[in-house]
């Protein structure tokens, strides 16, 4: 009988846990949860290591490159003014491409196509550095991702994505991050899930990574295979994301545990 | 590459107590972690940290295998004149960098 009413109480638990999406006003960075220590790092520009990145980013900024011998400055200008905001409006979309691209992407295909450089590898120590810096530019900016018609059917297929059962573990986005957060995972609180500060800092891996190596991992967490960086399914996915967080305030280079 | 971030108060009041904060970009690859394939990866430590105020040793710290990458260093010390502070790292495979900040003292 009390193995009954025990798993009674169990079955009532995952009914209110299961309360489907966050609404809007109860909606946190992954800031809120992280310790008074960590928060202390992020705020502190000379003690979060993020801004590492960012002194680099802004000599590469500066730097003639590729075959055209251009740097980034000369078509952009000083990026505290024309980046301002960037970072909180991608994936953005494309129309040459006919669909949303990363700012990972942006920044290649600038190099590719104007400064005849070739493309910068995914993580590459470069390309953190250079999305770093533009990312910076939007920090205190609510994230706005243009939702319209071109991108309303990539939203969608993002957020299938986010619901969708996958991987060995048949885990769902969803299942953590709209239903358990606030919990724990081991030793860790499940956070919203919100990519309000990439690239980020993360202490787990020393160094600074984009928000496709945050998900890959995610991924590999749930045993599923993970999609490949740049991959349709992970800018879908990034863009649902971006659009889940509307409004919330942009905060890269964020530090998280 | 290799780049720092200093954080020293630009004035100070003769005899007050200052904090310093320093970050260097560095790996700090501990040489006890082996590739994919079994091959040992190389020890890439930053070794020492030594802080001079006009020239005087003011801080000096050892580092190890077991310190985070990007290692951040802060202490304190008094304001005594106007002048330089100058940093150096130095460790494994050469490394050698340096950083300074002037510090007004009135």
């Amino acid at each position: 009988m009390r193995a009954f009413r025990a798993a009674l109480c169990l079955a009532a638990l995952a009914a209110s846990a299961s309360a489907g999406e966050i609404p809007l006003p109860e909606r946190r960075s992954g800031y809120d949860l992280m310790s008074g220590e960590t928060r202390a790092m992020q705020d502190d520009d000379t003690a979060n290591p993020g801004m590492l990145w960012v002194l680099e980013g802004e000599t590469l900024w500066n730097r003639k490159t590729g075959d055209a011998a251009r740097a980034c400055a000369e078509c952009h200008g000083d990026a505290r003014t024309s980046m301002k905001g960037v970072a909180a409006r991608h994936p953005a979309f494309d129309p040459a491409k006919g669909r949303p691209v990363t700012l990972e992407q942006r920044v290649n295909a600038c190099r590719v196509e104007r400064q005849k450089a070739p493309a910068l590898a995914y993580e590459s120590r470069e390309l953190l550095a250079l999305t770093a810096y533009v990312a910076r530019q939007s920090r205190g900016l609510p994230i706005d991702v243009a939702i319209d018609e071109r991108t309303r059917p990539f939203v969608e297929a993002g957020r299938a994505t986010f619901y969708r059962r996958q991987g060995q573990l048949n885990l769902a986005c969803n299942q953590c991050h709209d239903d358990n957060w606030g919990r724990r995972l081991a030793g860790n609180v499940v956070p919203q899930g919100h990519p309000t500060g990439y690239p980020l800092y993360r202490l787990e891996w020393q160094s600074l990574g984009s928000l496709e190596r945050r998900l890959r991992g995610c991924l590999t967490g749930i045993r599923a295979e993970p999609y490949d960086f740049g991959a349709a399914d992970l800018v879908n996915l990034e863009l649902f994301l971006m659009w889940r967080a509307r409004g919330m305030t942009f905060e890269a280079p964020a530090v998280r545990p | 590459m290799a780049n720092a971030l200093i954080n020293v108060p630009p004035r100070a009041k003769r005899g007050e107590i200052i904090e310093i904060k320093t970050m260097i970009s560095h790996p700090m690859e501990t040489g006890y972690r082996r590739t994919q394939t079994g091959a040992a990866v190389p020890r890439d430590i930053i070794r020492t940290f030594v802080a001079t105020y006009n020239g005087a040793e003011i801080f000096r710290a050892e580092l190890h295998p077991a310190i985070a990458a990007n290692p951040f260093i802060a202490f304190s010390t008094v304001a005594t004149e106007s002048g330089t502070l100058t940093f150096q790292w130095t460790g494994d495979r050469g490394f050698s960098e340096t950083a300074s900040a002037p510090i007004t003292v009135e």
